[in-house]
């Protein structure tokens, strides 16, 4: 399976002298199965190169699994060409909302209102079908298997894990994990502590020795004291589950829109130093059209 | 009149909660930094929002379909931002009256509710039950008789005969609506917590909390919640002077109890001082 990074910044498009050499489009993932069928993973401004290229290869089944419906998630979509075309076929997967009880299909037709978009959901002319998931039910694509796992943020959102000819990979979406809501002081403490660790058990277990992982490292460490809540992992978050699940290589990404190249070279550098390649864990930044092959 | 149950149960996504935890969702959560634990609190001390939230984190759309009891654990499964929305879109739904026509007093059942949920929890720990399950004879105790706010909400003409009866006459409450409107507010809330897909023995505990000495294989929690429903009734007429006379219990409260009625309230730790704690909460 040849995974490739679309779009890796977090919030909201970056174009810039400054964004040139990590990218500026955000979240999407296209990923070609050994049997060359296509999987993409959200649809932020990333997804509009990407329904570009694959123009040259109409007509074209892909399956959209979007992790969440904030913008920058979502927001290329309207662009994404392959859409308007008759003959292709787009099979899109995502959460029910259970809080305002919308589907993936109502949230996403949403933002193509006649308000918000000349063109509506209901005049694209590709085959578009809607998919709604429950967690922990993996969807089956030719031999390929992709299972959504409820991860923290602020709205649903789904990790997927993508199992292949004994590969797997795994992207968080955006996560934040789970934190103690109680001082250590206080009654509650420990029995939610046990919950929380239980919880994390879980997701450990699920990535366990995943080939390649994508994740949300939105913060550093220092900015995550006044960013806690926002839905969002640090780097130090995101290396820790990884080394726990024996994750073999670790790709972070969801860099914050206003970090420049520079910045995130310093960050990279001194991530490399304190953890240095090593065997069966190998560490590296997301950029912007960079291939994993698995 | 007899009750069209299904109908009843249909209306429930309409329920609002009550004025205090209204108040006090939509005063904290105006600040974007708001406090999940102050949160946390103010969901499991109200009865309508901790079924809402039970009622989504129990929804066929997780993979922990019926497991989540607590508000906590809700929490630590779909995070705080989610259980916030729901309780911030139960807030502004609008606020249960203090007075309805049926004339259910609805502090008195509020406090009645954290009462038994309060006994509830320190039976469980009084019959050593592992502390991780503690919790959910907390909210069993809370939710027993979420039927009751059903019919006062939505039947009012219907339940106000109940209760204009039940001041005049000694039979229990259940007894004149079975007779009255062909169901309890037991088998309604039971009926409720199943049709959200509770953890089953939520469901039984507030089903069977009236007819616990007729039912097969009680689970530990049904027992306790029958027990506690007892004991805070035996409770709240002490205080208010009246003759209480020490409750019948079953023979299966009995040996799971292990003790008097008025042994157990004798060990309860902090009893009194816990029902106030909680009564200070709401603002009662």
């Amino acid at each position: 399976m040849i995974i490739r990074l679309r779009g890796v910044r977090g919030s909201i498009p970056v174009p810039g002298p400054n964004t040139v050499k990590y990218g500026g489009n955000t979240t999407c993932l296209e990923i070609i199965t050994d049997e060359k069928e296509k999987i993409v993973i959200d649809s932020g401004s990333g997804i509009r190169q990407l329904g570009l290229d694959q123009m040259a290869e109409m007509p074209v089944t892909v399956n959209l699994f979007i992790t969440h419906t904030h913008w920058d998630h979502i927001q290329g979509l309207p662009f994404y060409t392959p859409l308007f075309v008759p003959g292709n076929k787009i099979n899109i997967y995502g959460a029910f909302d259970p809080v305002y009880r919308k589907d993936i299909r109502e949230i996403l037709a949403a933002q193509m209102e006649y308000c918000y978009f000349p063109v509506r959901e209901s005049e694209l002319n590709a085959d578009i079908t809607y998919t709604s998931l429950q967690e922990g039910e993996p969807v089956v694509i030719g031999s390929t298997q992709v299972t959504p796992i409820l991860l923290n943020h602020p709205v649903l959102n789904y990790g997927y894990k993508i199992e292949s000819n004994n590969k797997k990979f795994f992207f968080t979406g955006d996560y934040e994990p789970a934190t103690n809501i109680y001082d250590e002081a206080d009654d509650g403490y420990a029995l939610y502590q046990e919950m929380v660790d239980k919880q994390n058990e879980i997701i450990t277990q699920f990535i366990y020795e995943a080939d390649a992982a994508v994740m949300d490292a939105q913060y550093t460490k220092e900015e995550y004291v006044t960013k806690k809540g926002w839905g969002h992992g640090t780097y130090d978050s995101c290396i820790a589950l990884a080394k726990k699940a024996k994750v073999k290589q670790l790709f972070l990404t969801h860099h914050d829109p206003t970090r420049t190249d520079d910045q995130l070279d310093t960050i990279f550098d001194d991530l490399k130093n304190t953890y240095p390649d090593e065997d069966g864990f190998i560490l590296s930044p997301a950029k912007e059209g960079i291939e994993i092959v698995l | 009149m007899p009750i069209n149950k299904d109908e009843l149960v249909k209306m429930v996504d309409e329920v609002p909660a009550f004025p205090a935890s209204v108040h006090k969702i939509l005063d904290i959560t105006s600040n974007t930094d708001c406090s999940p634990k102050e949160l946390v609190a103010i969901i499991e001390h109200d009865p309508i929002l901790t079924i809402k939230v039970l009622k989504l984190v129990n929804s066929a759309y997780f993979g922990l379909s019926r497991e989540v009891t607590s508000v906590n654990h809700a929490v630590v499964y779909v995070g705080i931002n989610t259980i916030k929305n729901v309780a911030i879109s139960v807030a502004t739904a609008g606020v249960l009256p203090d007075k309805n026509k049926a004339g259910l007093d609805m502090d008195a059942f509020w406090l009645h509710s954290l009462s038994v949920g309060v006994i509830g929890r320190l039976l469980a720990k009084k019959h050593a039950v592992p502390q991780t399950q503690q919790a959910n004879y907390f909210v069993a105790g809370l939710l027993h008789d979420i039927g009751k706010v059903l019919f006062a909400h939505f039947k009012p003409n219907d339940y106000k005969p109940v209760l204009d009866t039940k001041a005049r006459v000694p039979a229990p409450l259940f007894k004149i609506e079975r007779k009255m409107l062909d169901v309890t507010h037991s088998q309604l809330g039971g009926m409720l917590a199943e049709k959200w897909q509770l953890p089953p023995d939520l469901i039984k505990a507030i089903r069977n909390h009236h007819r616990i000495g007729k039912i097969s294989d009680p689970c530990d929690i049904e027992i306790a919640i029958s027990a506690a429903n007892k004991i805070s009734h035996y409770v709240e007429e002490k205080q208010h002077d009246i003759e209480a006379q020490v409750p019948k219990i079953s023979e299966v409260e009995s040996e799971w109890l292990g003790q008097s009625i008025e042994d157990v309230i004798h060990s309860l730790d902090n009893l009194e001082e816990e029902i106030d704690r909680a009564k200070a909460f709401i603002n009662i």
